[in-house]
């Protein structure tokens, strides 16, 4: 009906399940963070280092930062296509915005990295 | 008792611009009556407020308009349902305006007429008679074909105030699904893959406001859903 061309190849069904996919790691991850603060009776620097030393905890940490990154990709492309109406405008933002995301996600590695 | 109305006039053949206009109404105490009632008193008073109105029933869908910030029926809505204080009444949201209260409705229409709105069955011996459906196939169809197209939930989707153009509507929607469920109709894989793009029917964001405009009780987003998992079954 709408051609691919007209949405710039996105798949409607792809993007639908990737940005629950997406959201469900983001709420897990959200969750587990809220746990620890709860029941962490003081946080110092060693236990916040000790959190993200174990190697699941940095492999939980950048595939939430993944997800981030998916989900504002999809969500952003929506947000866009709604409200800014010329195309060369919206390419603009998108490409940043991307470029924002993207960055979030390499931070992310590095910090991990250094842990 | 006296009721006061700020009514949306426009006639872009002599305004330059859309205004509200006040009117007042004498009724006796106590006495309720549908706001359609309220437009006719008013058109006595004013002959050039323009709206539509047909049945006067809530069968034919003519008289949609957004009453106090809320899409429905004019001629099944109480002025008691609309609480006290001023009644503002303006045309269907996010279609051009024709005159006053009456919309094009074009991009409606067109949007329905995309999902192909008809029953479509390519077997090669048809029934003599008629094609006979279960009573459990023909309740499937309860719930969706009530629609009467009267735009209330397509003018209150922010999804298609935004992208007229590309996405269905919750009104082509729920007709999509009454054909895609009908167990005389063939067409099935064709119809799916006229919505399997990103804006037809996942421009939805499901915040229903469809269901909670629709006079008639109807419930767009559920349908919506199932055409979302009948095209996620596909995928799979």
């Amino acid at each position: 009906m709408v051609t691919n061309q007209a949405s710039i190849k996105r798949n409607g069904v792809q993007d639908y399940v990737s940005l629950r996919a997406t959201a469900f790691i983001i709420a897990i991850y959200t969750f587990f963070l809220a746990g620890f603060f709860i029941t962490t009776e003081e946080i110092t620097f060693e236990v916040w280092q000790g959190l993200f030393s174990g190697l699941a905890m940095k492999v939980f940490t950048l595939a939430a930062l993944v997800s981030i990154m998916i989900h504002v990709r999809i969500g952003l492309w929506q947000v866009l296509t709604d409200y800014v109406k010329p195309a060369g405008v919206r390419a603009i933002i998108q490409y940043v915005l991307n470029i924002i995301a993207f960055v979030y996600v390499a931070v992310g590695l590095f910090v991990l990295w250094g842990v | 008792m006296q009721l006061t109305f700020s009514v949306y006039r426009y006639n872009p053949e002599v305004d330059n611009a859309p205004r509200m206009q006040d009117y007042t109404l004498d009724v006796e105490e106590g006495q309720d009556m549908m706001v359609l009632d309220a437009l006719l008193l008013l058109k006595e008073q004013d002959p050039t407020l323009s709206f539509r109105r047909s049945c006067r029933e809530g069968v034919c869908g003519s008289d949609g308009v957004n009453m106090n910030g809320k899409n429905g029926l004019a001629c099944i809505t109480p002025l008691s349902a609309l609480g006290k204080g001023k009644v503002v009444i303006r045309p269907l949201p996010g279609l051009p305006v024709v005159r006053d209260l009456v919309v094009d409705m074009t991009q409606f229409y067109t949007q329905y007429e995309k999902i192909k709105p008809f029953l479509i069955n390519d077997d090669k011996q048809p029934p003599a008679r008629e094609h006979l459906q279960s009573p459990e196939e023909r309740a499937k169809l309860d719930g969706l074909y009530e629609c009467i197209l009267c735009a209330c939930c397509s003018t209150s989707c922010p999804s298609f105030w935004w992208n007229p153009d590309k996405f269905v509507g919750p009104a082509g929607l729920l007709h999509a699904y009454r054909f895609l469920i009908d167990s005389r109709d063939t067409a099935t894989d064709e119809r799916l893959n006229d919505l399997d793009d990103a804006f037809s029917v996942f421009r939805c964001h499901g915040i229903m406001n469809c269901v909670s405009v629709c006079p008639k009780g109807l419930n767009p987003t559920k349908a919506i859903g199932q055409i979302k998992s009948m095209l996620l079954q596909r995928a799979v």
